[in-house]
């Protein structure tokens, strides 16, 4: 093997892995806000990502729309799917064992995956646009990549803000810490785990922006990119935002650079059992204290 | 302010409190006696909405308050500083006196409300940046005072304020209380420290059991001889 | 002689003269796939009773399918041979999962997300080492049957549904009584554990730990044994539809939806959800693909908020509560998950 470091495709691997890191990250934050204030780990949450793709590919392609309104719309189907799911779905059966929200989610999922199916058919479509690639030096780098990249940079430095600056994300940080004294600061819960919900099915719909323009989108995508999310999340330490943005970077890495020495799945495959392994190591996620 | 006619509550089929009667006028600061698991805080809760109202009425300033819920209670002006303080701990002090006033009519006096906790706490000024989980028991309390302040409300509900703390921060504690008094707020307080809360009331009630046995001005209570004897231990 | 006995007796009796009702291949096939995976859910069920809500036995299953087939498939060796290595090696790995989980109380959305990890491991593997597994194609069993040889025991391919049918109903009825058996003994042992004194409670630490772990590699070893029945029975395997999230999901859910708290609950999963597909393809045909699985996901959430015990669960609550009988030991309280 030849000394990689001199190798431009060693680092045009390394370069796509930090891309595609940026957009597992963006994945990963809906499904951590919502885990870290409403305590509910979304197995459908990709499912969620698919429609919002969906949504933005026929608004696209056969009504027109232009794609960033389309985009647009997509993020607010998503957003309110999201908001739908944790009304009718979650909401009752929240004073139950966790386990249930998380298998109520499953059943959502396979009834998204089904309607997918059954309304747009198991055919791969492509949105078919390319803003072509940019040339540095012996590498190239697609402009949608490095655009999906800085997105998700600025999704995550805008929601940081949001969090930190709001009300709304004040209180969506405190209500995950102590649920029951909100009513006291005149606010509740419900509405609260409401507009979180939206959140973090905008967030969802905002990943659907940046797959549609990078993947063929069929029913079954979301069983491609759920797994890796979760692992994310829980690597980071679920409902710890910054730890799941780094660990999105590392699983982008092992990923990718797998892909570079052997096939895509061994990449896969260690990244999987890194987590596992990373799970005995660190149960509480890379950045988390023990409590 | 407050009038409280034959409130029974409880938790599920569990009754907490049986018929209880009382008034907080505008200006008074009123204290709330009682042993362990006599109802005090569940007393405090009925006021919140945070327990159901089983039967009875509750009112502010003439304003039934039975079909507000929970979370519309500190826009009647009542604000609920709840047993344990009940800090955000990983929000920094700031952070939990912002939530403190969350509600739409507080957030344009943010900024002065804050002043005026800082001024009265200066502590709090020094540590605003502090993750609340993190300092001490004393501090903590007046960080959730501070917090139940900065709504502006016009009655304040304080649940053991004096509890878990060294007896110099004990004396702090009731000092603060005086002082909030002092300011033109009203005051519903719990308490199991009665020598001492029943120094910076006007006027208590003696809750055993759900029930409310007696009732009178602090030095009514203070001289008679079945709470010296019960209560205070002398 | 009491009376559920009786019913139960009856019951055994209708399933095994199945085939001798003159039905059609067809309707075999049927049974046969509703008892396969009757017993692959009353595996999973074995442990997802106790609160251990595993989303990886995908896993199991994928080890026992492929095991199976590639020693049969690249070394000749039986599957009579490969059966007890492939539940051995699933037994190792659930043992590998299962201990670091139970020691460092990794429960709840943990384990279920750590076992779904799992589960796709196996299965990303499996695409990984397409050179020896034929990837996501999938695979066949080298076959030694033809139209002279209809039958051969040393591959375990028959093309005879009526063995099979028997042979399934041995595996699965083999499944209720281990289910049975660790039901019985997890009684005794949570009497064992109330009565405990109080400082026995760091032994108890320990034998918690034994227990999910014994459970744990119980359940992996007779979900590798259906996956490898599975891979015979069909004589055609691949990734998807044997490990990883999409089939680990579908044996969680018919557990749920059939009643993982009574002994044939996991089986009533697999006979509605089998009935609903076939139902579905039957009346309305092949052109509504999904539909199946969309309501199927429809009734997974109806059961989960409104009949959590499942069907059979349910059915045997309200039998119970007409009758004022009281409850069987299959019916106790629902353990709460993790501790
Ligand atoms: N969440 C709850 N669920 C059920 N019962 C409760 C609950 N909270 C309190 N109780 C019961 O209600 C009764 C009154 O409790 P409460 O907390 O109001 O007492 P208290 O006077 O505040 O006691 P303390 O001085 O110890 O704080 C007690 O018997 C208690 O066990
Ligand atoms: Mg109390």
């Amino acid at each position: 093997m030849d000394f990689p470091l001199t190798d431009p495709f060693f680092w045009e691997t390394v370069i796509q892995g930090l891309l595609f890191g940026g957009v597992l990250a963006l994945l990963s934050l809906g499904l951590n806000i919502i885990f870290g204030v409403i305590d509910v780990v979304w197995i459908c949450y990709a499912e969620l990502i698919m429609l919002g793709m969906y949504t933005i590919y026929f608004l696209y392609s056969d009504y027109g729309v232009p794609l960033p309104l389309a985009m647009l719309a997509g993020i607010l189907v998503v957003a309110l799917l999201g908001a739908a799911l944790h009304y009718f779905i979650i909401r009752p059966i929240l004073h139950t064992e966790p386990i249930n929200q998380l298998l109520v989610t499953g059943g959502v999922l396979f009834f998204l995956q089904g309607f997918a199916t059954l309304a747009f058919s198991v055919e791969f479509r492509n949105l078919g646009v390319s803003f072509g690639s940019i040339e540095a030096g012996d590498m190239y780098i697609p402009t949608t990549r490095l655009l999906a990249f800085i997105v998700s940079l600025v999704a995550v430095v805008g929601l940081w803000l949001f969090l930190k600056r709001t009300y709304l994300g004040t209180a969506i940080r405190a209500i995950s810490q102590d649920r029951d004294v909100m009513p006291l600061m005149g606010v509740s819960p419900g509405k609260i785990y409401l507009v979180t919900s939206a959140l973090g099915g905008g967030l969802a719909g905002l990943g659907a922006c940046l797959l549609v323009l990078l993947y063929d989108i069929h029913p079954a995508i979301g069983l491609t990119f759920g797994p890796i999310t979760f692992m994310v999340c829980v690597m980071g330490g679920l409902g710890n935002m910054i730890g799941g943005f780094i660990a999105a970077f590392i699983f982008a890495e092992f990923i990718a650079l797998g892909g570079f020495y052997a096939e895509i799945e061994w990449g896969y495959v260690i990244a999987f059992a890194f987590f596992i392994v990373m799970m005995f190591i660190r149960p509480q996620g890379i950045l988390g204290s023990k409590s | 302010m407050l009038e409280l006619k034959n409130v029974s509550a409880g938790y599920g089929t569990f009754q907490a409190l049986f018929d209880v009667s009382l008034e907080v006028r505008a200006g008074e600061a009123v204290a709330v006696i009682g042993p362990n698991g006599a109802g005090k805080t569940s007393l405090l809760r009925v006021i919140s909405k945070v327990i159901d109202l089983n039967g009875g009425e509750i009112a502010m300033e003439g304003v039934s308050l039975n079909d507000v819920p929970a979370h519309k209670i500190i826009e009647m002006g009542i604000a609920h500083v709840p047993e344990h303080r009940r800090l955000f701990p990983r929000l920094t002090v700031e952070e939990n006196l912002k939530m403190g006033g969350f509600i739409a009519s507080a957030r344009s006096h943010f900024d002065e409300r804050l002043a005026y906790v800082y001024e009265l706490f200066p502590r709090m000024k020094e540590r605003r940046h502090q993750l609340a989980g993190t300092m001490s028991g004393g501090e903590q309390q007046m960080c959730a005072i501070g917090r139940g302040l900065m709504s502006g409300p016009k009655l304040l509900l304080l649940d053991e304020p004096s509890a878990g703390l060294a007896p110099v921060i004990v004396q702090q504690v009731f000092d603060l209380v005086r002082r909030i008094r002092e300011e033109g707020y009203t005051v519903l307080i719990v308490e199991q420290n009665i020598q001492q809360v029943l120094k910076v009331v006007d006027r208590a009630y003696l809750l055993e059991v759900g029930q409310i046995k007696m009732s009178g001005s602090s030095r009514e209570l203070l001289e008679n001889d079945d709470v010296r004897r019960a209560y205070i231990g002398l | 002689m009491n009376i559920p006995m009786i019913i139960k007796a009856v019951g055994f009796l209708a399933v095994l003269s199945i085939p001798a009702l003159g039905f059609s291949d067809y309707v075999l096939h049927i049974a046969i796939s509703a008892l396969l995976w009757g017993f692959i859910y009353t595996g999973w069920s074995v442990m997802g009773r106790f609160g251990l809500v595993s989303l990886g036995h995908g896993a199991f299953m994928g080890i026992g399918a492929y095991m199976v087939t590639m020693l049969w498939n690249h070394a000749g060796i039986t599957p009579w041979i490969g059966i007890p290595v492939a539940v051995v090696v699933s037994m190792a790995v659930g043992f590998m999962i299962g201990f670091p989980c139970f020691r460092f109380r990794i429960t709840g959305h943990y384990f279920a997300l750590v076992t779904l990890a799992l589960s796709e491991v196996v299965r990303l593997l499996i695409v990984a080492l397409r050179d020896y597994t034929g990837g996501s194609l999938g695979v066949t069993p080298d076959s030694v049957i033809s139209a002279d040889t209809p039958n051969s025991f040393i591959a375990m391919q028959f093309s005879d549904k009526v063995t099979w049918f028997y042979i399934v109903v041995a595996v699965w009825v083999v499944g209720l009584l281990v289910w049975r058996a660790v039901d019985r003994s997890m009684i005794r042992y949570a009497m064992e554990a109330v009565s405990q004194e109080e400082d026995a409670a760091a032994s108890l630490g320990v034998h918690v730990t034994r227990t999910k772990l014994i459970v744990t590699m119980i359940s992996a070893g007779m979900t590798a044994v259906g996956g490898a029945i599975y891979g015979q029975y069909q004589l055609y395997i691949n990734p998807e539809t044997t490990s990883g999230i999409a089939i680990s999901l579908q044996i969680v859910f018919a557990a749920i939806a059939g009643g993982m708290f009574v002994q044939l609950g996991p089986t009533v999963g697999a006979v509605i959800t089998l009935l609903l597909t076939e139902g579905l393809r039957q009346t309305v045909g092949h052109d509504v693909h999904g539909l199946d699985v969309m309501i199927y996901g429809a009734m997974l959430v109806l059961f989960i908020i409104y009949m959590p015990r499942g069907v059979l669960g349910r059915v045997i609550e309200v039998f119970e509560n007409r009758t004022g009988g009281t409850s069987g030991p299959t019916t106790q309280p629902r353990p709460q998950p993790g501790e």
